[in-house]
């Protein structure tokens, strides 16, 4: 699936499958043109993703085949047991988590999961957690402190789901909850947003010692339309509210929320899973190296300083 | 001889006073009430029993003992981190409005006094300021009370009064929410009690947050608390929702209130309660 604004590269692409249809070893003159081809793909890729605008950017993060965290937990670890359930009511299946290794590095691992395909989304809810989510993240990250391992969780998320029986479960305390908890947990945590950073749902499980996005992700306290429709009586104008939510990574590192931009390869995580997981997997394991060598007591204290400084301007 | 002067003065009087400063409605239950006793009432419907917003001065005055309040950082204020700008211009001026509308520089007053002698931490939200609106500078305010509770071995109670986080302050605005948190939980682990006081309304970033975590919560009658907006979940659900969906009664009934308190008798539970955690 293409982008409207990658219309131009879309063609290229098509004239590259019939290229390839029409020539399956291609020789000589053939293999120059193919490769004038794409070329000619890559350079207009680079080119439109430099200067993507923030709604643009949303499209990219939104993208249906943008890699999920089940896709990050095939491409960065060697093992993972999912561990389900909250303990309370059920297993939510829009929030996984589970032990993994990444190198020689136990790990915890949580995050949203959107689905793929239309059952697995329904299933998953389009990544939307109810309450069962946030508290299953809150147990397995209990676990990661008694254990002594680092939690490393991936934010996607439209948002906690706005649903009846959500609210009447506790989305907010859910919620408010892993936000006090993960303030003061004793093992590092390390948050990645890797699509939709959608506001309380986003922030539920994003309390990190070192906070980290991928470059075309976004983050945001309302969705653009949301906003749109509040600020300008209008959910047509989501470009203009992107605009001046500054939700893309670039301004989010300006404002100090996050600590580093994990670059994607070009076109976006969506054109190459290898080149992101590539890029994920070296920043992480650089981040679990120098955090194991804090101390626990420390580390909580580092991270209470940390959001305390955040909107504090003098 | 007062009585004399005045009917002096009253003589040439002969204009009606206006009807709006004898009535005045109930937002709810649109009853007409006579203005004197709705101000007796605490701004409270007699008939629907309906809370009315209340400033944050009304409600220091209620709360705390008389002239005790003091603001312990008066001077933290709003900020336009993101410059941002909607269809009806910037923020600033809007900020710039609501400050000279209300006197405040924030959607909060953090300050401390007494309540029947204890002294206590308090933190008010304030609607009549930009939706009473979690912001920078509100949760700046609010973690400061928590500090101040801490270095004074002080309880601490927060009044919340927000339709939620300010889209303004954009990303700013949603890290207010752990930053809150984070001091609520350095208030634990300095074992001082916090209540949490939920008013109408308690909605959103501030319900899926500070409001939410307190040793006790108390909801003042009917008032609207939840996370989501019920339009957006009537939309999501494609269902109609019961008329009391996210009232405090509802949030009760479903464990997530401990007691919902009438507005007169809140200064007395407070008292009580503090004095059940040990407070002096």
């Amino acid at each position: 699936m293409s982008l409207d604004f990658e219309k131009e590269v879309a063609d290229v692409e098509a004239k590259i499958a019939e290229f390839k249809t029409q020539n399956p070893e291609p020789t000589g003159v053939l293999v120059k043109e193919l490769n004038r081809l794409e070329t000619e793909r890559s350079d207009m890729l680079k080119k439109i993703y430099a200067s993507l605008t923030p709604w643009q950017t949303v499209q990219v993060a939104r993208h249906p085949e943008r890699p999920l965290i089940r896709d990050f937990i095939q491409g960065i670890c060697s093992e993972f047991i999912e561990l389900h359930g909250d303990r309370l009511f059920g297993d939510d299946h829009g929030m996984i988590g589970g032990f993994a290794m990444i190198d020689d590095h136990r790990v915890m691992i949580i995050g949203q999961q959107k689905g793929k395909d239309l059952e697995e989304k329904i299933k998953c809810n389009f990544g939307q957690a109810c309450p069962e989510g946030y508290r299953k993240a809150l147990r397995l990250m209990k676990l990661a402190e008694k254990f002594n391992l680092p939690v490393i969780t991936f934010i996607d998320t439209p948002g906690a789901f706005p649903g009846r029986d959500a609210e009447e479960r506790g989305q907010a305390e859910a919620i408010a909850r892993n936000l006090l908890e993960m303030s003061a947990l004793k093992t590092p945590i390390i948050a990645l947003v890797t699509g939709e950073g959608g506001s309380g749902g986003a922030i539920g499980i994003g309390v990190g010692d070192i906070v980290l996005m991928l470059s075309n992700a976004v983050y945001s306290v309302i969705s653009p339309e949301g906003c749109a429709s509040i600020l300008w009586r209008d959910g047509t104008k989501a470009d203009e509210a992107a605009n001046a939510l500054k939700i893309t990574s670039k301004s989010i590192l300006q404002l100090k929320i996050i600590d580093e931009i994990i670059p994607e390869p070009v076109g976006g995580a969506h054109r190459d899973y290898a080149g992101t997981m590539k890029a994920t997997k070296k920043v992480l394991l650089k981040h679990i190296t120098t955090l194991k060598k804090i101390t626990p007591r420390k580390l909580s204290s580092r991270r209470f300083e940390k959001f305390a400084a955040m909107g504090r301007f003098k | 001889m007062a009585w004399f002067h005045k009917s002096k003065e009253a003589a040439p009087k002969s204009e009606a006073p206006k009807k709006e400063d004898i009535w005045t409605q109930c937002p709810a239950c649109k009853a007409h009430i006579y203005k004197e006793e709705w101000d007796r009432n605490l701004k409270v419907c007699d008939r629907c029993h309906f809370h009315e917003r209340l400033t944050w001065e009304e409600r220091a005055n209620l709360l705390m003992d008389e002239g005790t309040f003091v603001e312990i950082c008066p001077k933290v204020s709003w900020n336009d981190p993101l410059k941002f700008s909607d269809s009806k211009g910037p923020y600033a001026e809007k900020a710039i409005e609501n400050c000279a509308k209300t006197g405040m520089k924030e959607s909060v007053a953090v300050g401390s006094g007494k309540i029947k002698g204890i002294k206590t931490s308090m933190a008010i939200m304030d609607f009549r300021f930009m939706g009473g609106s979690l912001a920078s500078g509100t949760g700046e305010k609010i973690l400061l009370g928590a500090l101040y509770a801490i270095k004074h071995k002080q309880p601490y109670i927060i009044i919340s009064a927000s339709g939620g986080a300010r889209m303004h302050e954009g990303i700013v605005s949603l890290m207010q929410m752990p930053k809150t948190c984070a001091a609520l939980a350095q208030l634990r682990e300095a074992n001082l009690p916090y209540i949490s006081i939920m008013t109408d309304p308690t909605t959103g970033g501030v319900s899926a947050s500070f409001a939410m975590v307190g040793d006790i919560h108390i909801a003042e009658p009917r008032s609207l608390i939840g996370f989501a907006g019920r339009r957006v979940i009537e939309e999501t659900i494609k269902q109609k929702l019961p008329d009391d969906f996210q009232t405090a009664e509802y949030l009760v009934e479903h464990g997530f209130v401990d007691m919902i308190v009438h507005r007169k008798d809140m200064r007395e539970m407070l008292f009580k309660i503090l004095k059940y955690a040990g407070c002096r």
